[in-house]
């Protein structure tokens, strides 16, 4: 599914981790396999608990282990398996290649510390032979370029004198300060306002392409993915089901739980008024000890026999556009499957 | 508003909602944060008022001064033909009865050690010991009565005895949507009840509060902060900025035609799940952010941010302008009488 001429800079292959607690394994994210391309912005898109973020993390090999642990997969940066990595050399890439934005950016910046004195810690630590002085110099020009007015002076303000979408664009900056590769997005403008939330994405979008970073957005609500990722992956309980453009997904989405997440969100036109809006019934699966089926069938209004006992082949529709679903399987696939179940 | 000629179920006159700010080591109160700031509406039977604003614009604080959560600095309160602001405990206790809240946060709005059971029956117990209900329960009644509840919001009746942490968040809006449903009441207050729940609970949870509004004829005062969700809830819908109001309409006019320029500019920022739309569409992108509402400003609160600023809105508080009967907008755009 590459596209021709972009190159690839980050290639996530079956990954799965999982967390160990009283209650038994709980597959967060199992068997994750998605590409990001040069320049491109990729959407995760899915409820809480889907494991968007935990797919993230463990690309940082930030999931804390125990409980957490990275069981298979590979994650390829640059043709080399992070995974494999002694953390001394992740940590060359942590920050430095691979940048993240969190969703709550008061938790993400210290609150004894001067903005200065983090944004120059972060420069130093991955630029050895810069001096204090250049790394003050360059904190203030990414302050400058994410907007942040009289950047001379609010360098040395705490955290706390800053407001919600002024301390995001901190994080940007930080984020940004060492010119990372990648850029990943973990719901970073969910805790802000819309006129903000439009400041913030706009921002991102244009740093990205200025710099020329490939962002992975992490986010649960589709205005903005329709807005920001040229492609986008859905997921839902640990798994993608569903990988395509953004326009073919939003035109044809062909997994049911897409379709569903499509339909049930409120559009701001009259047309829809006072209808009834589609409902996907039922809740999210609790992902400890799933049975080796479709995670969805309970849920889904298109459930087959064969949904309820083995999980969905994937499916390449087009070039771009894959679907894990028992819909779009051979008889001959769903026949074998059923008669595995059966031995 | 369906008719004209229909009565006002509640009143709001000039509510003004200060808190104080207190600095230094004595404590001393040396300014007030203006959370909600001389607003008026009306809501009528059996409609949706939206309100909706960015954080900190006063939507929460104007539903808690409406149900005297706060003693409202000024202004009154009038729901069903008494003054709230003025009542006495035991009138305030009766009017009660009639205005519920669901709040936004399910985790924190249920008392973790009660059961589904007692948390649904809490109001009836309440009210049926003080005899202000209007036909006396026995435990038997009262206990019927809360599964008929359960059902109704979509609980099985057989968790009654189970403790909130046992439900999911949308099934813990259902708990808080069966208690506020407990006393039959004629007005709900909800505040932001669907902004942390995900896309496809929320889709089920909207559906509800519109299946019961049907059935038992509720009037909602509806607040959220995402727009979609408040043009397909309500009837009417009220922008608030800073603690001021600064447009109300009817939904459909207010969507299709805004006139404040912070109206403008809050639809279009938010978001459209729809690539083709998406893309094509000129953003508003307003500089700034929302300032402290503890300065009491000598004009217009959107100012600052204003795209469309004139010099007489630095210094002159604009006054609700009537467009028609039903659109008022607080701007001074629109006011044919000043030259700007």
């Amino acid at each position: 599914m590459l596209k021709t001429n972009a190159k690839t800079v980050l290639d996530v292959k079956e990954l799965k981790t999982y967390f160990g607690t009283d209650a038994g394994v709980l597959k967060a994210v199992d068997g994750v396999s998605f590409s990001l391309h040069e320049n491109e912005t990729l959407g995760l898109v899915g409820e809480s608990g889907s494991g968007k973020s935990v797919t993230n993390l463990s690309i940082m090999r930030l999931v804390q282990t125990p409980p957490g642990k990275i069981v298979g997969g590979q994650i390829l940066f640059d043709g080399e398996d992070i995974l494999k990595m002694p953390e001394s050399e992740m940590r060359s890439i942590r920050g430095n290649k691979i940048s993240m934005i969190f969703q709550d950016p008061m938790t993400s910046l210290n609150p004894f510390l001067r903005i200065s004195t983090q944004m120059v810690e972060t420069i130093r630590l991955h630029e050895k032979n810069i001096s204090k002085q250049e790394a003050l110099q360059r904190s203030i020009d990414m302050l400058k370029q994410v907007g942040i007015p009289a950047a001379e002076k609010r360098i040395f303000c705490y955290p706390h004198q800053f407001s919600g979408g002024m301390r995001q664009r901190v994080m940007i900056a930080m984020a940004l300060s060492c010119k990372a590769e990648i850029l990943i997005a973990d719901e970073p403008t969910t805790a802000l306002d819309v006129t903000i939330q439009a400041q913030i994405l706009e921002l991102i979008q244009q740093l990205s392409i200025e710099m020329g970073t490939a962002v992975v957005l992490i986010t649960h609500d589709l205005g903005v993915v329709a807005g920001m990722c040229d492609r986008v992956c859905v997921m839902y309980a640990g798994r993608i089901v569903e990988k395509a453009l953004t326009e073919d997904l939003f035109a044809h989405p062909a997994h049911p739980y897409t379709e569903g997440l499509i339909a049930s969100v409120p559009h701001m036109d009259a047309s829809s008024k006072s209808k009834r809006l589609f409902s996907i019934e039922g809740q999210p699966p609790n992902v400890i000890d799933l049975p080796p089926c479709c995670p969805f069938h309970p849920r889904c209004h298109r459930c087959m026999e064969v949904c309820k006992h083995a999980y969905p082949p994937l499916k390449v529709l087009n070039e771009e556009h894959s679907v894990s679903c028992w819909l779009y399987a051979t008889e001959e696939q769903k026949a074998q499957a059923m008669a595995e179940v059966k031995a | 508003m369906s008719e004209q000629q229909k009565e006002p179920l509640l009143q709001v006159k000039g509510l003004k909602q200060y808190f104080p700010v207190s600095t230094g080591f004595f404590r001393k109160k040396t300014s007030f944060i203006r959370a909600v700031d001389d607003i008026s509406f009306d809501v009528y039977p059996g409609e949706t008022l939206g309100i909706v604003g960015e954080s900190g614009c006063g939507k929460s604080t104007t539903v808690r001064s409406i149900a005297q959560l706060y003693k409202p600095t000024a202004g009154d309160v009038i729901f069903d033909g008494k003054n709230l602001c003025t009542s006495s405990e035991q009138e305030m206790l009766r009017s009660r009865k009639n205005m519920q809240m669901i709040f936004q946060d399910p985790y924190a709005s249920l008392d973790s050690r009660m059961t589904v059971r007692s948390i649904i029956a809490e109001p009836l117990v309440i009210y049926n010991k003080r005899h202000m209900l209007d036909k006396e329960m026995s435990n038997d009644d009262i206990e019927r009565r809360v599964e008929m509840l359960m059902e109704r919001v979509g609980l099985n009746r057989l968790f009654k005895n189970r403790y909130p942490h046992e439900f999911s968040g949308g099934q813990r809006q259902r708990i808080g949507i069966a208690r506020a449903l407990a006393l039959q009441p004629k007005i709900i207050l909800a505040d932001e009840p669907v902004s942390a729940l995900d896309v496809s609970i929320q889709a089920q949870i909207l559906n509800l509060l519109a299946d019961l509004q049907g059935e038992f004829g509720l009037t909602y005062i509806f607040i959220a902060h995402d727009l979609a969700v408040i043009q397909h809830i309500s009837t009417r819908v009220a922008v608030m900025y800073l603690g001021k109001m600064m447009e109300i309409a009817d939904a459909l006019e207010l969507y299709a035609h805004p006139l404040h320029p912070y109206t403008e500019a809050l639809l279009s920022a938010a978001p459209i799940p729809d690539p083709a739309i998406e893309r094509k569409r000129q953003r508003i992108i307003l500089s700034g952010d929302v300032p402290s509402p503890d300065k009491e400003q000598p004009g217009c609160y959107f100012y600052d941010r204003c795209p469309k600023k004139k010099p007489y809105c630095k210094s002159h508080i604009p006054h609700f302008i009537d467009i028609d009967a039903k659109h008022k907008v607080a701007c001074w755009l629109y006011d044919k009488t000043v030259n700007v």
